[in-house]
């Protein structure tokens, strides 16, 4: 089946089962339903009770993620590329095989890798030093803004899904990720990536599901502080747009092909500190 | 009580074989027990669960007949019941009265007059410019922190529970015990949440127990007394049950799970196992017992299952403040939250809530 290349007619083909990863676990919806994206395989369709479970899961590992080193981050992102470099060839068979899977894998590996240089780069480039007319130091420095929101882009569901992850990590955030609806398989599998890269539970958490259904609840939901919308089309980002603005989450609207440090500065809050010189 | 002077009849309580030599064997024993006085001190002829006590004083005769819980019947059915689903109008009237029966609880070393008084504000008005919310049933402090709630709760519905008695191990003197309570009463707390003696309990001397609860009760006045089992150190539910049955005899207007200072604090199969015995002893004695669930409590998802089980259990007259309380430090936000979600449609944020 999906995962098996290798598996000859006389050895017991173990059919995979795809889960949901929600606090560093692998689990069913908790609705019990699945659907079958491309046919033949069941995937969990995720509720709106899966989102709230991570939501909660990533608001608790909030706080860990954060206040870990730069260093360290980067460190967890660069194994992540490592773990999902070494599994080149199960991506690229549910990419769909071929060149063009094997280039989308190749980007998603390195795009983690040049967010892993990143992290403690960042407040470098875009913390500031600000000249005040007054007695005081004044800086400005980012923080990370809290549990993001990110939908995968249906083009491209791996690299285009690292490409909005990595950034939210590099810089502090934890994730809460809806798979693209019509190909979860690799973002499912990057969830087994994560989890053997040290990456705490709950820092990241993937729902599979249908956009339509759980968009709204993301969209509107008081513990999610920014929103991600590579996914989405103008009138799904006009839709979450509205509900957003119940708790003025940030909503981000940037194309899933962009790398750039401003990209992780989007998912920041600046802090400007005003420190009294000479005491 | 003349339903227990029907000899054979098998009760819930186990009171039928009691019932047979009562009279000259009780009289004996607590002439040797206590001197004249104090036995005539402790016949409140206005109580009629106490005057059902003094009628069964031989007290080891009533805990030997207490039958014995089903252990796995009782968790099974708490666990049963605690997945009852309760969606849309029927939780949020669950979680208004969840409110309605919250007592606001610090009991910490570290309690400041401040942190009093913001608990008081909070407890009259939940959710500061929201009306709709109720006030919760109580407050919960130590002694001393009493006249703090006294200057900050008057006038409202709010009322003012003191725990004593030697909070929260009970390993003190009878007469500091007492002492304590009616100082607490003094200075205005409407109710007083006693712990029993449980290294008394536990070693059999339910006749020390007893009578601790009796005098604490008689100290009280006016008070309601809630009598706090500490089921977590019972050991088992037969344990519980006995306790419980002990604590009611001994004229206990609640009859309280736990401390909230050990583990395991309050569960819903001991919960069930209390509430059953609150209902045998109701249904004998004809006067009702309240039942208080404390520590551990922390989602309105819990709550609600204590509601379940009470509905179940003790029936629709029990789901009222005079008779069912739910103790908590940190249940009240989860409980707003999950009001304010069943109100918008919109998951919500602590980040909206005050932190306690």
């Amino acid at each position: 089946m999906a995962c098996c290349p290798t598996s000859s007619s006389t050895e017991l083909d173990v059919r995979k089962t795809y889960k949901l990863f929600v606090n560093g676990e692998f689990v069913r919806s908790e609705s019990g339903r699945a659907y079958r994206p491309d046919g033949k395989v069941n995937v969990p369709r995720g509720s709106r009770k899966d989102l709230r479970d991570a939501v909660r899961a990533s608001r608790t590992a909030f706080p860990g993620w954060a206040g870990r080193t730069a260093m360290n981050r980067g460190q967890i992102l660069y194994r992540a590329a490592e773990m999902l470099d070494g599994r080149a060839a199960q991506f690229v068979q549910l990419l769909g095989g071929g060149a063009r899977a094997r280039r989308e894998l190749d980007q998603a590996v390195e795009t983690l890798v040049w967010y892993a240089g990143w992290t403690d780069k960042l407040s470098q480039v875009t913390g500031t030093v600000n000249p005040v007319a007054g007695p005081y130091f004044n800086f400005t420095i980012p923080e990370p803004t809290g549990v993001v929101a990110i939908t995968a882009p249906e083009v491209a569901p791996l690299s285009g899904l690292v490409r909005r992850l990595a950034p939210a990590l590099c810089g502090g955030n934890v994730v809460v990720a809806l798979a693209a609806e019509s190909q979860p398989l690799a973002a499912l599998t990057l969830a087994e990536v994560l989890a053997t890269s040290d990456v705490p539970a709950g820092v990241v958490n993937i729902i599979s599901g249908q956009r339509k259904e759980l968009l709204p609840w993301l969209a509107s939901h008081m513990d999610i502080n920014a929103i991600d919308t590579a996914g989405c089309s103008a009138d799904e980002i006009k839709a979450i747009e509205e509900s957003a603005a119940g708790n003025v989450k940030r909503v981000i609207k940037v194309t899933s092909d962009e790398q750039s440090p401003y990209l992780v500065a989007a998912f920041m809050e600046m802090k400007t500190v005003w420190h009294p010189i000479g005491v | 009580m003349g339903k227990l002077d029907v000899a054979g009849e098998t009760t819930g309580l186990g009171l039928t074989g009691t019932a047979a030599w009562l009279g000259p064997h009780a009289a004996t024993r607590n002439d040797a027990a206590m001197p004249a006085n104090r036995l005539v001190r402790f016949i409140p002829s206005h109580n009629p669960s106490m005057a059902t006590a003094l009628s069964l004083t031989h007290l080891g005769s009533l805990m030997r007949g207490v039958r014995s819980v089903d252990e796995v019947g009782a968790e099974e059915r708490a666990a049963s019941l605690a997945k009852r689903s309760i969606k849309k109008s029927s939780k949020l009237w669950a979680l208004d009265l969840a409110v309605r029966c919250m007592d606001l609880t610090t009991l910490e070393g570290a309690d400041t007059p401040g942190k009093v008084a913001a608990m008081c504000a909070k407890a009259i008005r939940p959710k500061p410019g929201d009306a709709t919310i109720p006030s919760v049933a109580a407050v919960c402090v130590y002694p001393l922190r009493i006249a703090d709630c006294v200057e900050h709760l008057r006038g409202s519905t709010v009322r003012i529970a003191s725990v004593a008695t030697a909070f929260p191990s009970g390993q003190s003197f009878t007469s500091v015990k007492i002492a304590e309570t009616e100082e607490a009463v003094r200075v205005g707390a409407h109710e007083i949440d006693m712990v029993i003696d449980r290294g008394a309990f536990l070693s059999g001397d339910y006749q020390r127990v007893y009578d601790e609860i009796v005098a604490v009760k008689e100290a009280c006045g006016p008070a309601h007394l809630k009598v706090i089992l500490e089921t977590g150190e019972l050991g088992t539910y037969d344990a519980v049950r006995r306790a419980s049955i002990l604590a009611m005899a001994a004229g206990a207007d609640f009859i309280k799970t736990s401390t909230g200072k050990v583990q395991p604090a309050a569960t819903l199969p001991v919960a069930l196992v209390m509430m059953e015995s609150i209902r045998d002893f109701v249904r004998e004695t004809g006067s009702p017992v309240g039942f208080k669930a404390a520590g551990g409590i922390r989602t309105a998802k819990q709550a609600i299952a204590y509601l379940v089980l009470t509905y179940e259990t003790l029936g629709p007259d029990w789901m009222t403040p005079d008779r069912l309380r739910l103790g908590a430090s940190t249940l009240l936000n989860d409980v707003l939250m999950q009001i304010g979600k069943e109100r918008t449609g919109a998951y919500q944020s602590a980040d909206y809530f005050t932190i306690d």
